[in-house]
């Protein structure tokens, strides 16, 4: 297994997000986990990557059979995990392409690797950027910085292509997307799809699991998984609504 | 006389009034500058140093603050100017036609004055005082005149400085640099005084780098004059040592349908007190005014800005940025005065602090006094620490803490440094920032 959740217990200002969570995501797997708003969808997103204010009060995320809850955010990127943000923020004064580059040296650095050069970089850059529509004056400018949402969307999924994660947490990526900047952001995120690479895709809709389809789809309510199925689970959802395993929890 | 006021009582104070004693002959300027030196002095007679119940310096109580004063100067020896000879050489990115001081005087033969453009006049202060220049004698003390103390004890003890004159419609091609740089292996003080004046329609700009690592005491003062349509850059970089004391008055009048744009850099200063006292005289003139400073440990830093619409029709922007950490305190008061027949006056003034640390403190005076009605003015001011969610966000891509908060600090402060428009200079000042935060780390 490449991502193993046990018994995740979450507490956010005292209050109990996360109960008792448990989840195996196999290498090359795309898992969906789908839940009404306040199931507890973001907070999973943020304690994997590590943000501070999450109380963990029990339980193991292992990646790689090693527990990585001690770990700061950076030395879990560098291990191979990145969160697409639901809501990407904008640095100003820091051009995209210098917080690019930091990044990924940042990563080769703490894996003992040595730094890209800025010919290979660029290199690197224009072909992943080129696939995702992203253009220099964009990738000169303040991160985020005047991007759409839409843009800002795909910002993330360059840094993922980047950055080459081995488990990649989408958290909402559909939210503010009409149809065809949907569609942009799911080809980028098929097109990382590999034997190697794992996803965990959250959302609250099943459209986008039409564009970036799952093997495995998860129901979480109240803070764990409640039923786990197949592709069909997702548009059963969508016929039926979350109301179900709301009521099956009260 | 009211017998019952006595100004003079701190050590420094007194020591002050005796180095003026045992100096005043000996100081450059014939019968007409002597009466100006002993005028000046006895405005600082009559009021002793700045403290903290005078408005103007209540946040940077110089009484307090300087608990001697040290002895004047002397002419550098060989020694001292073999030190100073890479002085400046952080700057060497813009190119500009060095002009250096060591401990306050003119050093010729470290300075780049060969070739000089027709036009362009460049001149010992020592050595005009001394003459008594009819063109210094018109202007000095009158380009912007001040009952600000600082400024009389500089006026008190000037000894050297640059004299400058751009002749009308000459556009210099590199800017000029005055290097200042305290190298006296005694701590002593520094009593520098400037003149620079662009004509009518010319382009001028001007760096001004002060060093050194000594415990200086540093009283700098210039006045320029900006000419009807001249368009002059004026960047000052302040970076002595964490004992120095570093007291520093600009005073600009500027002409008519002229650009002024200034700006402040700050970095590693024990204390610094920036004063710029800026007058609008002449109609449709665009200045902007900005500055940063980086300051820790102990370090402080109070930028004082008096802008004066005088006159219809100008623009003035104001923006400082300050990063503060350690127990640092940053300190700006700006004042903008629109007086009555100064409508359409666009004047805005917005300040920014940026806390690294629970010790440290930004305090920030806005002051408007308008009395014209058809203006616009405005000022604001926001302090705060790193945003955590920034740096949560950087960390997510692999970038550990150190180097997270050193790239938004490097943004906070580019934001300010984007707006020069020379590219060495900007290139420069970002190497003072990456340095800066190296020490941090």
């Amino acid at each position: 297994m490449l991502l193993e959740v046990k018994n995740l217990h979450v507490e956010v200002d005292g209050k109990k997000i996360l109960n008792g969570l448990e989840l195996s995501v196999g290498k090359g797997a795309v898992h969906a986990i789908m839940g009404p708003n306040g199931s507890g969808k973001s907070t999973l997103a943020h304690v994997l990557a590590g943000k501070a204010d999450y109380v963990v009060t029990q339980g193991e995320v292992l990646l790689d059979g090693e527990n990585i809850l001690e770990l700061p955010p950076d030395e879990r990127a560098a291990k191979g995990l990145f969160l697409a943000f639901q809501y990407p923020l904008e640095i100003p004064g820091v051009a995209t392409i210098t917080f690019l580059r930091t990044a990924l040296n940042a990563q080769r650095k703490q894996r003992g690797e040595p730094e890209l050069l800025v010919p290979a970089f660029m290199k690197r850059l224009n072909e992943v950027a080129g696939k995702l529509g992203i253009d220099r004056d964009m990738l000169r400018r303040g991160v985020n910085v005047g991007f759409s949402g839409g843009e800002k969307k795909r910002n993330e999924i360059l840094q993922m292509a980047l950055l080459e994660p081995r488990l990649c947490v989408l958290d909402e990526t559909d939210s503010g997307l009409d149809i065809d900047a949907l569609k942009v952001v799911a080809d980028g995120v098929n097109r990382l799809r590999s034997p190697e690479r794992s996803f965990v895709v959250i959302t609250h809709y099943q459209r986008l699991l039409d564009y970036i389809v799952p093997d495995v789809v998860h129901v979480l309510s109240k803070g764990r998984i409640v039923k786990t199925g197949t592709k069909a689970l997702a548009l059963e959802l969508e016929a039926t609504g979350y109301a179900q395993y709301q009521e099956e929890m009260a | 006389m009211n017998a019952e006021i006595h100004p003079i009582k701190t050590a420094a104070e007194t020591a002050l009034v005796a180095n003026f004693a045992a100096a005043r002959r000996a100081l450059p300027g014939a019968a007409a500058i002597a009466a100006l030196r002993e005028d000046a002095f006895k405005r600082f007679e009559s009021s002793g140093l700045p403290h903290r119940r005078v408005e103007e310096w209540k946040y940077t109580d110089l009484r307090a603050l300087m608990r001697e004063a040290l002895p004047l100067a002397g002419i550098p020896d060989a020694a001292a100017k073999a030190l100073a000879k890479d002085a400046g050489a952080a700057l060497a990115s813009i190119e500009g036609r060095r002009i250096v001081f060591v401990d306050g005087a003119f050093v010729p033969e470290l300075s780049d004055l060969a070739d000089l453009e027709a036009g362009l006049s460049i001149r010992s202060m020592a050595q005009a005082l001394a003459a008594g220049d009819p063109q210094l004698m018109a202007r000095i003390g009158k380009v912007v005149p001040t009952d600000d103390v600082a400024v009389a004890l500089n006026t008190a003890f000037m000894g050297d400085g640059a004299l400058i004159e751009v002749a009308p419609g000459m556009a210099l091609a590199r800017p000029l640099h005055l290097v200042f740089v305290n190298v006296g292996r005694e701590a002593v003080a520094v009593f520098a005084r400037s003149l620079v004046v662009v004509g009518k329609g010319a382009r001028a700009m001007l760096v001004e780098s002060h060093e050194g690592t000594n415990e200086h005491q540093v009283n700098t003062a210039l006045e320029l004059e900006v000419g009807d349509e001249a368009h002059v850059d004026h960047i000052k970089i302040t970076g002595e040592g964490s004992g120095a004391l570093h007291v520093s008055t600009l005073m600009a009048a500027i002409g008519a349908h002229a650009r002024f744009n200034e700006f402040l850099f700050t970095a590693g200063v024990g204390v610094v007190r920036n004063q710029l006292f800026v007058r609008f005289a002449g109609e449709g003139t665009i200045a902007h005014i900005c500055g940063a400073n980086l300051l820790k440990g102990r370090q402080h830093a109070d930028t004082t800005l008096v802008a004066d619409h005088v006159v219809a029709d100008c623009t003035s922007r104001e923006v400082f940025k300050s990063v503060l950490d350690g127990e640092s305190r940053g300190v700006f008061q700006g004042k903008i005065i629109v007086r009555p027949h100064a409508q359409k006056t666009d004047a805005k003034m917005a300040t920014h602090a940026l806390l690294l640390s629970d010790t440290a403190e930004a305090d920030n005076k806005p002051e408007l006094e308008i009395f014209a009605d058809d203006v616009q003015c405005g000022h604001g001011a926001t302090s705060g620490d790193l945003d955590e969610d920034l740096l949560f966000y950087l960390r997510a891509r692999g970038i550990p803490a150190k180097e997270a908060e050193a790239l938004l600090i490097q943004a906070f402060v580019g934001e300010a440094i984007e707006g020069i428009e020379h590219a060495g200079l900007r290139d420069a000042l970002l190497e003072y920032v990456a340095a800066w935060l190296e020490t941090r780390a």
